[in-house]
């Protein structure tokens, strides 16, 4: 494993850590991008996906569209926008692709959280004299909230492994030592950028699992939940857990 | 358009060579996601690491897998057997979710019954248990298929030529026609795969078609990686 040596080599290097491609700064702007992209990603789809989910309406709408999305490579869309768009708004270009493949997932785990709940649950909010926003925002919120948060893990995943390829259009981020160092033949850089990549990724699911863990309301958490509605959680996070 | 008229030979040739570069890794992905599937669906022991590692290793982004992969085994990231290995890793890493899920919808009623008429397990699975679980595991697989399409561009990163290189050749030449009908070749063949998927589903499991929407969509849902 000589060559993963050479990798940490590489970060550790003093150079790594000064000027215009020091790491923390790489990894910065690889952070910010995502967590911006995510954000208005999030503020379009989650009103949108929590409308489908409390009225049913529309849903059949929301999966083709999230189906036929995925078929578009994100690689080529960011490059589409950059040359339509020009060469100084390629942070612009690059932000609605992150956005648009954000969308998505986001809009899956906001109305997939609202429609795994147990129709009776909401019979029950009724009954007891709840207002359509009161079962909305008291009930339907709180019990979607842990596969909302599955939604904005996948989301983040998605934007993380694409900002590493946007390196390709000058963006930064943790991708520049990979994009840069392929056709240099630097291979120390390359591996230090991957497994940095990797490493942010891994990180981020890791505390996303977390959020995901802590959003299941504490009513729901507590004693052993009978074996159907375990079954039903496993499968309906299954539902908005994805990754990238 | 006139890009796109005197290069269609060209269009024509890199569509080829990108459904051979995504329809192994998705017949690869599927045939080793059968047994991992029923492994972890079987022994409850062994689900939670396969479910875990799969998870994890679909968690590392594909430019990252790209580099990693032959550095840890010792190939050359060059080869298009690397973009084949990382997209094939993808591909089981959704599959095997979909084939574990897949056996666990099949009511255990039906097991039993089935094991009561005389069916030895191995009888059993594949006339009973792999049916039933179709519509699940068919759900995965145009995921699979889709996703493993269109990530597949990312390989002209790492120098494997498919229709990728119209993205980095458009983008060099500044010539929008070329991105564009990259991003179109791309969308199609994906299209046109999910559809023989699709109707290749309704022909081996006729009785799906009026049941088939929760699996599809739920595996909808589910997100691609980039």
């Amino acid at each position: 494993m000589n060559l993963f040596a050479e990798a940490f080599a590489w970060m550790l290097a003093p150079e790594q850590w000064t000027g215009n491609y020091a790491l923390p700064k790489l990894l910065a702007e690889h952070l910010a991008l995502t967590a911006i992209s995510v954000l208005i990603a999030a503020v379009i789809a989650v009103p949108i996906g929590w409308l489908i989910g409390h009225t049913g309406k529309g849903r059949e709408i929301a999966v083709a569209v999230s189906g036929a999305a995925r078929a578009i490579p994100a690689f080529g869309l960011m490059i589409l926008l950059v040359l339509l768009l020009g060469v100084l708004r390629i942070p612009e270009a690059a932000v609605i692709t992150f956005v648009l493949l954000a969308i998505p997932s986001l809009l899956a785990g906001a109305y997939t959280g609202l429609e795994a709940i147990d129709r009776r649950i909401i019979d029950a909010a009724k009954a007891m004299g709840m207002t359509s926003w009161q079962v909305f925002w008291k009930v339907e919120v709180r019990l979607g909230l842990p596969l909302l948060v599955g939604g904005i893990r996948s989301a983040l995943l998605q934007v993380i492994a694409t900002v590493t390829i946007a390196a390709y259009v000058n963006l930064g981020g943790l991708g520049w030592p990979i994009i840069q160092g392929i056709p240099l033949q630097k291979f120390d850089q390359v591996l230090a950028g991957a497994i940095l990549v990797a490493a942010l990724a891994l990180v981020v699911d890791l505390l996303l699992a977390a959020a995901q863990h802590a959003a299941v309301p504490a009513g729901l958490r507590t004693g052993s939940a009978p074996k159907r509605r375990e079954r039903a959680r496993s499968q309906a996070s299954a539902t908005a857990t994805a990754t990238a | 358009m006139n890009w796109v008229a005197d290069n269609l030979g060209l269009i024509f040739d890199l569509t080829l060579v990108h459904l051979r570069q995504s329809i192994i890794p998705i017949v690869l992905g599927f045939v080793l996601s059968l047994p991992l599937g029923w492994v972890a669906w079987r022994f409850r022991l062994v689900r939670g690491p396969i479910i875990v590692l799969t998870g994890l290793l679909y968690t590392i982004p594909s430019l990252a897998l790209l580099i990693l992969l032959p550095s840890v085994a010792g190939y050359s990231a060059r080869s298009e057997a690397n973009l084949v290995i990382a997209l094939t890793i993808y591909a089981v890493a959704i599959l095997v979710r979909a084939v574990s899920d897949g056996l666990d919808s099949v009511d255990d009623d039906v097991r039993q019954a089935a094991t009561a008429t005389g069916f030895a397990a191995w009888r059993r699975f594949w006339a009973v248990e792999f049916p039933l679980a179709g519509p699940v595991i068919l759900a995965g697989l145009r995921v699979t298929a889709v996703s493993t399409i269109s990530l597949a561009t990312v390989g002209i990163l790492i120098g494997v030529t498919n229709l990728g290189y119209l993205f980095t050749n458009g983008l060099d030449r500044r010539i929008i026609a070329e991105v564009f009908a990259g991003i179109i070749a791309v969308v199609v063949i994906a299209l046109v795969i999910d559809l023989i998927l699709l109707l290749l589903g309704r022909a081996l499991m006729p009785w799906t078609r009026a049941a088939s929407k929760p699996a599809a969509a739920r595996a909808l849902a589910v997100g691609a990686p980039a």
